[in-house]
């Protein structure tokens, strides 16, 4: 199960050209690496967000790969009904039985906030998919503005900057943990900057015996205020100062993937957004201190749990 | 049914039950080059085909054929630059888009710099 990339681009894209992402969006390039890592052919359900607006333009689509789009919130459950009715069409007899992947691409608005009931629903009823949420802090299609997976302090258009406040006022939803509480056979987070780890997490969750979740961090040039050839660079500082570590937990274990991640202070991933600007003015700003304590605490939390699970 | 063209809107007649799109990548025809203001030019001397301009490109902009780069589809590439940033040995650099810088990468004309040393 070796990943080279030279094997990968003999493979026919599945995700076309044309579409109407930014210039410099990571869904884009995540949803690449993430389609031409999967083994079996996939069947997709998109929910409402920048990726399904922007790749199925009627009377057009970008997709080379059988998909479903039903609202904003359903995209769990829609593939959950695609699993069930696969199963009693080959019961019938009337679809041959082949492998074949379910995957859910959502933002971080239709799964932390408005899909979370449904993903949850769906992970308990233990239906085979791969939940993908592409994670770009925030209702970018909309209009940049906050979701609950937008970090503290951080610039939107209904946490504006300024005398009475300094941003979103609130720490985000740890997503990642709460889904591993639902125990399924495998959470992962992952980052649009690093390929392989991104591809190798996508073929164990293929291959888990059951639902899947990974939470990809995809950087948004136009909501994080940034150049969009920035894209990688700023994924990679966000992983380097621990802001987003990558990790997995495999049948309720937890584990660090990857090198050494969390090296550099808040400060170096915040100074390369401008919606921190406001912040970042001042190096002695007390949200960047609370930033910084709160994501020293998240990681020793981390860091203990994934001790816990080497020891058992 | 009559066939469904994708260059045009399509008529009453040929829109599928349920708006369900029948034509798969069709947004191919999209010429989000249009976008660019910079553009990439490639030194095909340098470079070394490890792929990972053509995995990082959220355009899928990298023609390949057997492993190897072989050109910019610069009907496609919105010109972010994230391949200029990501390529480890630099052999790629973005310079304003021009007729002139165009021709040196286009896949399309089948004449420029870039296509011939890679042949």
């Amino acid at each position: 199960m070796t990943l080279k990339l030279r094997d990968l681009s003999l493979k026919p894209d599945l995700f076309g050209t044309g579409h109407g992402l930014c210039a410099g969006c990571a869904e884009s390039v995540s949803v690449r690496q993430i389609l031409s890592a999967l083994e079996n052919p996939p069947v997709v359900a998109l929910a409402t967000g920048c990726l399904e607006v922007s790749t199925t333009r009627f009377p057009d689509t970008t997709w080379k790969v059988p998909l479903i789009h039903s609202a904003f919130e359903n995209s769990a459950t829609t593939i959950g009904g695609v699993d069930a009715a696969y199963k009693a069409l080959v019961r019938k007899g009337r679809m041959e039985d082949r492998p074949l992947t379910f995957v859910v691409f959502a933002g971080d608005g239709a799964t932390y906030d408005i899909g979370f009931q449904w993903l949850s629903g769906a992970l308990e009823r233990g239906h085979k998919f791969v939940y993908i949420c592409l994670n770009n802090e925030g209702y970018m299609n909309t209009g940049i503005q906050r979701s609950s997976a937008t970090l503290l302090g951080a610039w939107t258009t209904t946490t504006p900057s300024g005398d009475a406040r300094p941003g979103k006022p609130e720490w985000h939803k740890d997503m990642t943990k709460i889904i591993a509480a639902h125990n399924i056979p495998y959470v992962a987070q992952a980052a649009a900057h690093n390929w392989k780890d991104l591809m190798t997490k996508v073929r164990k969750a293929e291959q888990a015996d059951g639902p899947a979740f990974i939470n990809v961090l995809t950087p948004c040039d136009r909501g994080w205020r940034f150049e969009p050839e920035k894209t990688m660079e700023v994924s990679q500082l966000m992983v380097e100062a621990g802001l987003w570590p990558l990790y997995e937990v495999v049948d309720g274990k937890y584990k660090m993937t990857g090198a050494r991640q969390k090296k550099r202070p808040v400060m170096d991933a915040l100074l390369s957004q401008k919606r921190f600007s406001h912040i970042t003015k001042n190096a002695d700003d007390a949200t960047i201190a609370a930033i910084q304590a709160k994501v020293d605490e998240e990681w020793d939390a981390l860091q203990a749990l994934c001790e816990m699970s080497a020891a058992e | 049914m009559p066939e469904q063209q994708s260059s045009e809107r399509p008529l009453w007649q040929q829109i599928q039950p349920g708006g369900i799109g029948v034509n798969p990548g069709s947004t191919e025809r999209v010429q989000t080059g249009d976008w660019r203001t910079e553009v990439p030019v490639i030194d095909f001397e340098r470079c070394t085909h490890c792929m990972i301009c053509w995995v990082d490109c959220p355009d899928a902009s990298f023609e390949v054929a057997n492993a190897k780069l072989i050109a910019v589809d610069l009907k496609h590439c919105k010109g972010c630059g994230i391949c200029a940033q990501v390529c480890p040995v630099k052999c790629i650099e973005m310079v304003p888009d021009s007729a002139e810088n165009r021709e040196t990468t286009d896949v399309n004309s089948g004449n420029g710099a870039s296509s011939e040393s890679a042949r």
